[in-house]
């Protein structure tokens, strides 16, 4: 498996969208080092010709009738949002 | 019968009490408020509570319905119409609920009344509760420890009589491992047999929503009415759902327990161990055949759920952006910058830390050596788990290798909290059910601290070890034991109680 040194906290911490202080970072990358270094021992599992389980149970193809149906008003989806005008979510700009 | 004994009662008490009119639904509302308002700032175990409500619905309630008229706790992941849903998370500040998650709606069809949202781990992430980022919820056997994780409010309140039954939620033993911890009966149904619809996703591959209560004929009566298909969930299971009360009997002849050795762990704490030995005895004296089994793939399980979990969990909280819901960072520069902070402020360090964790085991080039591995080990554990039960109608362990710990104790290690689950994760890895009944008290600093015996069934075998755990529960006086706490006077409250500090 790969080595735990390839964790760079703050890299991913900026994949995953998230800031962190570099207290936070420092903290973070000792205890996920810890974490790592312990699923280590999947290394060890002979997993050759094991086909990946993404669900425990063998559920395919679920279809529902594709119907109409009442839901949210567009007033009750925007209803939660820090903020909104005329039906809309605002956010910073986002192309120049 | 006052007031005041109404809520130490069970669900099929209450029933009874219910239709032959000796009780009011508004009564149990207003009996539960008094419990509630004397004993929960010492327990902590509720977000938020609405009576008001509660009671408007109390007075049409139709008591011949399955569970009319009984008011049941909601562990605050799972949305209800109107209320808040906070997840116990800064991000979700604000947020009230515009629908009804599928088994709101299944628990109001079946009659019951939503009162209360409960306390968590933010984002049922955690083993304690105290990964809550806005209160503390104690055990109400010794209010100096935790309830255990993640459903803790809903097991505490149960516990302390504080509500008749609850919801919960289990992605690796987040019903079982509280319900041991504060001596109720928790059940983690199969993966898919009670729909997701409306629950906040953390692992949507191992979430199950299932009932916490003070017997196991009241988890059989929640279970019959919230499992079954339902069209807004893919993943929720078409078989049909048997009448989980019929399977209830009093003698365990012809039955086959399995006693996983690799579960004989050194990490077991020797009172724990020695309630799990006693139960095993009278399993045996009740008619069951007892027979010891092998799950060779055990001592990987723990890694591959840290894998799987966090990578699902990177994936289902990128939603909270600051944009649709919840807390967002003031004056933003740019998008970068609103999510980067909003996120960082909104989130507590546990659910950073399972994001960062899961971001990187999904990241180009380590995509492979994590997850994909963990996912071929997870098939190892399943196939580990439908080899035993060819032999074996369920399986015996302890819920938690320990009683419940100190505020504190754990916290300070994520690792060591995370081997806290070891004997309840493998059945979310493998999508069977499982559940956590009394067993058996441990002696710690002059507190009696539960101990919980955990039974995992097969697949969509919910009848069946809710049978056993009947049986057992039937042929014992444990989950007839309440917690020693009493109503605190006044000035007490607040003083003695401040809340602990939040790990980091």
């Amino acid at each position: 498996m790969a080595g735990t040194s390839n964790l760079d906290v703050g890299y991913v911490a900026r994949l995953a969208r998230i800031n962190l202080t570099e207290d936070e970072a420092k903290i973070f990358q000792k205890q996920l080092g810890d974490v790592l270094n312990y699923v280590e021992k999947l290394g060890r599992v002979d997993v050759a010709g094991i086909e990946a389980a993404a669900h425990a149970l063998p559920v395919f193809n679920v279809f529902r009738e594709d119907a109409p149906r009442d839901w949210f008003t567009a007033e009750l989806a925007l209803s939660n949002a820090p903020r909104q005008t005329n039906g809309l979510f605002i956010v910073p700009k986002v192309v120049e | 019968m006052t007031g005041n004994d109404l809520p130490a009662l069970n669900i099929a008490d209450l029933q009874s009490l219910l239709r032959r009119r000796e009780v009011s639904p508004r009564e149990l509302i207003s009996a539960l408020r008094g419990r509630i308002e004397a004993i929960d700032p010492d327990v902590g175990a509720y977000l938020s509570l609405d009576f008001d409500t509660a009671s408007k619905e109390a007075e049409h309630a139709n008591v011949d319905l399955p569970l009319g008229g009984i008011p049941i706790a909601i562990k605050d992941i799972i949305n209800v119409s109107g209320q808040p849903c906070t997840c116990a998370s800064t991000i979700l500040n604000g947020y009230r609920a515009p629908y009804d998650a599928t088994v709101i709606q299944k628990l109001r069809t079946a009659g019951a009344i939503p009162f209360g949202k409960t306390n968590l781990d933010e984002f049922a992430m955690g083993s304690s509760t105290e990964n809550s980022a806005l209160k503390s919820t104690r055990n109400p056997w010794d209010l100096s420890r935790v309830p255990g994780g993640s459903s803790g409010g809903s097991a505490a309140a149960v516990a302390a009589d504080e509500a008749f039954g609850a919801l919960g939620s289990d992605t690796g033993g987040s019903i079982r491992q509280p319900a041991a911890l504060c001596g109720v009966v928790g059940l983690k149904p199969t993966y898919g047999r009670v729909s997701r619809f409306g629950l906040v996703a953390f692992a949507s591959s191992l979430d199950q929503i299932g009932p916490v209560t003070k017997t196991v004929r009241d988890a059989a009566l929640i279970m019959n009415a919230i499992a079954g298909h339902d069209p807004q969930d893919s993943t929720a299971l078409s078989a049909p759902v048997p009448d989980y009360m019929a399977s209830l009997r009093n003698d365990l002849r012809g039955v086959r327990l399995g006693l996983p050795k690799e579960y004989m762990i050194d990490g077991i704490d020797p009172q724990v161990r020695a309630a799990i030995d006693a139960a095993v005895k009278q399993l045996n004296s009740l008619g069951a055949e007892i027979i010891e089994v092998s799950l060779p793939s055990t001592e990987y399980a723990v890694a591959v759920y840290y894998i799987i979990a966090t990578a699902e969990a990177s994936a289902n909280l990128a939603r909270f952006d600051g944009v649709r819901y919840g807390y967002r960072a003031e004056n933003p520069k740019d998008v970068l910058d609103l999510y980067g902070r909003t996120r960082e402020q909104g989130f507590g360090p546990e659910v950073k830390r399972r994001i960062i964790l899961g971001t990187y085991v999904l990241s180009s080039g380590y995509y492979d050596a994590y997850y994909l591995r963990a996912q071929k080990v997870r098939e190892l554990i399943r196939r580990d788990f439908a080899g035993v039960f060819e032999k074996v109608d369920a399986l015996i362990s302890p819920t938690s290798p320990v009683a419940a710990f100190k505020f504190g104790e754990r916290a300070a290690d994520p690792l060591q909290m995370y081997l806290a689950d070891i004997f309840t994760i493998a059945a979310n890895l493998a999508g069977i059910c499982g559940i956590s009944i009394p067993c058996g008290f441990a002696e710690l600093d002059g507190h009696r601290l539960p101990i919980g015996l955990q039974l995992l069934g097969k697949t969509l075998d919910e009848a069946r070890i809710l049978q056993i755990a009947h049986a057992y529960e039937q042929s014992t006086d444990w989950h007839k034991a309440r917690p020693p706490i009493r109503v605190a006077p006044a000035k007490s409250i607040g003083k003695s109680r401040q809340p602990p500090e939040r790990p980091v």
